[in-house]
């Protein structure tokens, strides 16, 4: 079947299979491997990616699904004004090793900020249960969150 | 090891937190992992895996499998006789696939080569494998039984890097035993006043680096490139160039960044199986694991001890006794030397009069276990530092100031013939004590806990590097350490730029690829930074010498580097190659090790809720005790990373089994800590008494910390009233516990 949709702010008309999942489609239709494949079940948050503007775990989202959708990844996310202050808060809290879980992290954190919803230390541990981290042990991640979020 | 370099007099680069040199790709997704590369012509690989723990192969039926639409090849253990196809870098005991027999459910027993992952996967579905049950060894104690069924009855072939001494021949299933005798412990223990006794179990756990195993492999003739997510491309090389009868240097391994490792991308892994695969197809292959794959490709050992720890009854440490039996799964993997590990740190570092140390490494129908971030002593940490709380408990003493009366101070000899001791053990615990309010008053069911520990760092000392500085005055380091998050590239700039005095943001370190870096034993046993770290030192040192003699030859300003090229080669073009090497002095033997003592020093605070058994964990602090901190905000993030992986070995970490076959094998139902885990307050202390054989007195760090958070947070919720034997401290362990002892009448409100 083939679907349009924008990604990254681009329309972008495919095929896809009806069972493709969107984190195939970004990784090996357009090249954006950004979004990771770890769990598989919705769990770790590696492949986040927004749809619409709200995150999506792309490992349990049909491709089919963002038929008409706006689809950001982390490299779309890179492009605009606002990453520069969520690429100095990472990087002067040193909130990534690996880098793995990165892209995910990030692109929640820009849906919640941009919600405006994080307004305590509690809050921003509760909403990011969904992306894990298995090399910060999260301390520098929140550092970094609440400093943008002008919590703490 | 001796380092050659004079420390400068005061540090520019090095001390500094400066930001990873790595954090604008990483941000930005366009960080390469193995996953993300695309290789022209590549194929897919897909492997069926074992549906059960023990068996014989009766036949295996491919047929179907070749003729779907897209399936390149599959392979089986017939495709394996033109070669050894037994690898293992302690023990040579592994099959690439499984041959005759399947030892453990998931084991590899053929693999899928095809133009896409569907093509792949239904193929392997298409397979038809018949098999006939053989008996299953589900645990040590099934494994040691009298009687027991062998999981391999191959001979104990030494593997390439097996470094342990003699392997007697075996007849049983265990594969490898480390003892340390000291001392007349029947008679130190006929005079003990307090004796502590008890039996413990440790569960199976998964590592969980977020990126799992992947191998892309090419065979063109007897030229074999692999990009693979392993921590020591170089053991690697050896073992696929053994396997496949090519030279060393036909081997071409590449090592982007890695998604994480903890151990769990040490030694061999799907390598071999990739290699064998690609070289069938003749195209090159990719094999990506998912979670449930990784599971089964390597874990951390489950384990059972028995200890007993003797004291005088004013709390003076004599004697202690430890038995373990570490179910290192059908094959060996790393046991041989995590149980050797374990072994070391088993007496814990105190002053003995006494003791024996029995370690196993035991043969189960289990997937093989292996490495995983400080093992041995997160094993028997947690054991030891409880029996020297219950010595304070009955002695009626503080546990702090039974370890000030009892802790080995520096100098003092660990292990018989080995590095004394490089730290200050006492100052480090009461450090992290104060970090966690001791001494202060709590409510009821929180408690508190310390504990102590040393593990055998440093692995074998053997590493190289290379510096060139381009005629634009920019460095490269070449280096094979790989970067798996521990922050290396960051690290060895900074040094390199200590060294010839340049700006850390010209300095470029590159990821491992054997072809061209030069060799590095290993990424692991906290070694990076201490021993790669002196070659990057040594190699900066180098091009710092030979600026140095056309400065002080031609008068021009030392630090005016273009000139000083421009003067050396006579044009804008050249390059300053420096060379560092660090190798092992002594026989350099195990017996001589380990190259430091990482300390495992921690301190925790936790809240039981008596309704529920839930353990809450209110402070943690942990002592990074790395003589030199090159970058303090990188210890500080490897303390609270290995804090929160402590938190969920103590607490709920587990993989669970029954009769062989893994239960729980995907991320719904084996829980990792998330954000919320996250303690209130955790606090790394850095100590920096330049007591270590790295760069400017450096040692590693990143591990100690996994060791010492369960063992204080056991401490601690036994402070709280409930004293536990066995790991993880789930919910309802500990409530069941709280009702025996609310039984027993042991119980306090």
């Amino acid at each position: 079947m083939e679907i349009a949709l924008s990604v990254n702010g681009r329309e972008v008309a495919r095929d896809v299979a009806a069972q493709e999942l969107l984190l195939d489609f970004l990784r090996d239709s357009l090249g954006l491997t950004g979004a990771k494949r770890s769990c598989d079940v919705q769990v770790c948050g590696a492949c986040t990616v927004l749809v619409d503007g709200l995150p999506v775990s792309s490992c349990c989202f049909l491709a089919a699904h963002a038929e008409g959708a706006e689809v950001t990844t982390i490299e779309g996310l890179a492009e605009r004004p606002e990453f520069a202050r969520l690429e100095e808060a990472f990087t002067r809290h040193a909130a990534l090793q690996c880098g793995f879980c990165t892209p995910g992290m990030l692109l929640t954190v820009s849906s919640l900020l941009a919600s405006g919803e994080l307004s305590s230390e509690e809050q921003i541990k509760q909403s990011l249960a969904g992306n894990l981290c298995r090399c910060t042990g999260y301390r520098g991640i929140l550092e970094a969150v609440a400093d943008l979020a002008g919590v703490g | 090891m001796t380092t050659t370099v004079t420390r400068p007099a005061t540090l520019t680069h090095v001390g500094r937190s400066q930001p990873r040199r790595d954090a604008r790709e990483k941000l930005r997704g366009q960080a390469q992992f193995v996953g993300d590369i695309l290789v022209p012509r590549m194929l897919h690989g897909k492997v069926l895996r074992s549906p059960i723990a023990h068996g014989r192969i009766a036949s295996i039926d491919t047929t179907a499998a070749e003729r779907v639409a897209g399936v390149v090849c599959v392979l089986t253990g017939a495709d394996l006789r033109d070669i050894d196809p037994y690898y293992g870098h302690a023990i040579k005991d592994r099959p690439i696939l499984a041959i005759d027999k399947v030892r453990f459910h998931g084991e590899q027993v053929a693999a899928v080569a095809a133009e896409t992952p569907a093509a792949a996967a239904a193929a392997v579905d298409a397979i038809v494998v018949d098999y006939d049950e053989l008996p299953v060894v589900a645990t040590v104690q099934d494994a040691v039984a009298d009687g027991a069924p062998l999981v391999t009855d191959r001979p104990t072939t030494p593997g390439l890097f097996h470094g342990l001494g003699e392997l007697p021949p075996r007849d049983d299933n265990v594969c490898y035993r480390y003892a340390l005798d000291r001392g007349e412990l029947e008679a130190v223990l006929a005079r003990a006043d307090i004796v502590v006794e008890g039996e413990y179990t440790f569960p199976s756990v998964y590592q969980y680096a977020m990126e799992t195993h992947t191998v892309i492999a090419q065979v063109e003739g007897d030229e074999i490139t692999l990009w693979a997510t392993c921590q020591h491309p170089f053991l690697v090389r050896a073992e696929i160039a053994d396997l496949f009868g090519v030279p060393v240097a036909n081997v071409r391994i590449q090592v982007p960044y890695l998604g994480g490792g903890f151990g769990s991308k040490s030694y061999t892994k799907m390598e071999p199986l990739t290699v064998a695969l690609a070289r069938k197809a003749g195209r090159p292959v990719r094999i990506q694991n998912r979670v449930a794959e990784s599971m089964v490709t390597t874990r951390r050992h489950n384990m059972t001890c028995r200890m007993r720890t003797a004291a005088t009854a004013d709390g003076r440490l004599l004697a202690r006794e430890v038995e373990c039996l570490f179910d290192t799964g059908a094959y060996a993997d790393n046991g041989p030397r995590v149980v050797a590990t374990a072994g070391d740190a088993a007496p814990g570092p105190y002053r003995w009069a006494a003791y024996r140390i029995d370690a196993s490494c035991v043969y189960t129908n289990l997937a093989p276990a292996g490495s995983y971030r400080a093992f041995g002593a997160t094993h028997l940490q947690w054991i030891g530092e409880s029996q020297v709380d219950e010595v304070a408990r009955r002695a009626g003493l503080d546990p702090l100031e039974v370890r000030r009366a009892n802790l080995l101070t520096p100098g003092e000899e660990v292990r018989a013939g080995g590095k004394p001791l490089d730290a200050d053990l006492v100052g480090d615990v009461e450090k992290v004590a104060a970090a966690v309010g001791w001494g202060e008053e709590r409510r009821p069911h929180v408690g508190r806990g310390v504990s102590v520990g040393l593990l055998a760092a440093g692995a074998h000392p053997v590493s190289s590097a290379v510096c060139r500085l381009e005629a634009d005055g920019r460095v490269v380091v070449l280096v094979g350490t790989t970067e798996m998050g521990q922050g290396p590239r960051t690290v060895f700039a900074q040094i390199a730029a200590e060294e010839i005095g340049v700006d850390p943001e010209r300095v470029t370190v590159r990821g491992a690829d054997t072809r061209f870096t030069p060799y590095d034993r290993s990424t692991g046993a906290s070694r990076s930074t201490t021993i790669a770290g002196l070659a990057v030192q040594r190699a900066a040192a180098d091009i710092r010498a030979q600026l140095d003699r056309v400065a002080d030859a031609s008068g021009i300003d030392r630090g005016d580097h273009l000139a000083l090229m421009r003067k050396h080669f006579g044009f804008a073009g050249g390059e300053l190659i420096g060379r560092g090497e660090v190798a092992p002095v002594g026989t350099g033997s195990y017996a001589e090790g380990p190259v430091f003592w990482e300390v495992c020093v921690g301190a925790a605070e936790v809240e039981v809720d008596p309704e529920t058994g839930f353990v809450h964990v209110r402070r943690t602090a942990t002592a990074a005790d790395v003589g030199r901190a090159i970058n303090p905000q990188l210890v500080e993030r490897q303390d609270e990373g290995a804090t929160l992986q402590g938190l969920g070995n103590a607490l709920f970490e587990e993989m669970v089994y029954e009769d062989g076959l893994l239960l729980n094998d995907t991320l719904l139902d084996y829980r990792v800590p998330s954000f919320e885990d996250l303690p209130e307050q955790m606090t790394c202390v850095i100590v920096e008494n330049q007591d270590g054989p790295g760069p400017y007195g450096a040692k590693g760090c990143g591990e100690g910390a996994l060791a010492a958070v369960p063992a204080a947070v056991v401490n601690a919720l036994a402070d709280a009233g409930v004293p536990m034997s066995e790991l993880p401290l789930t919910p309802e362990r500990v409530w069941r516990r709280i009702q025996d002892l609310k039984e027993e009448g042991k119980w306090q409100q």
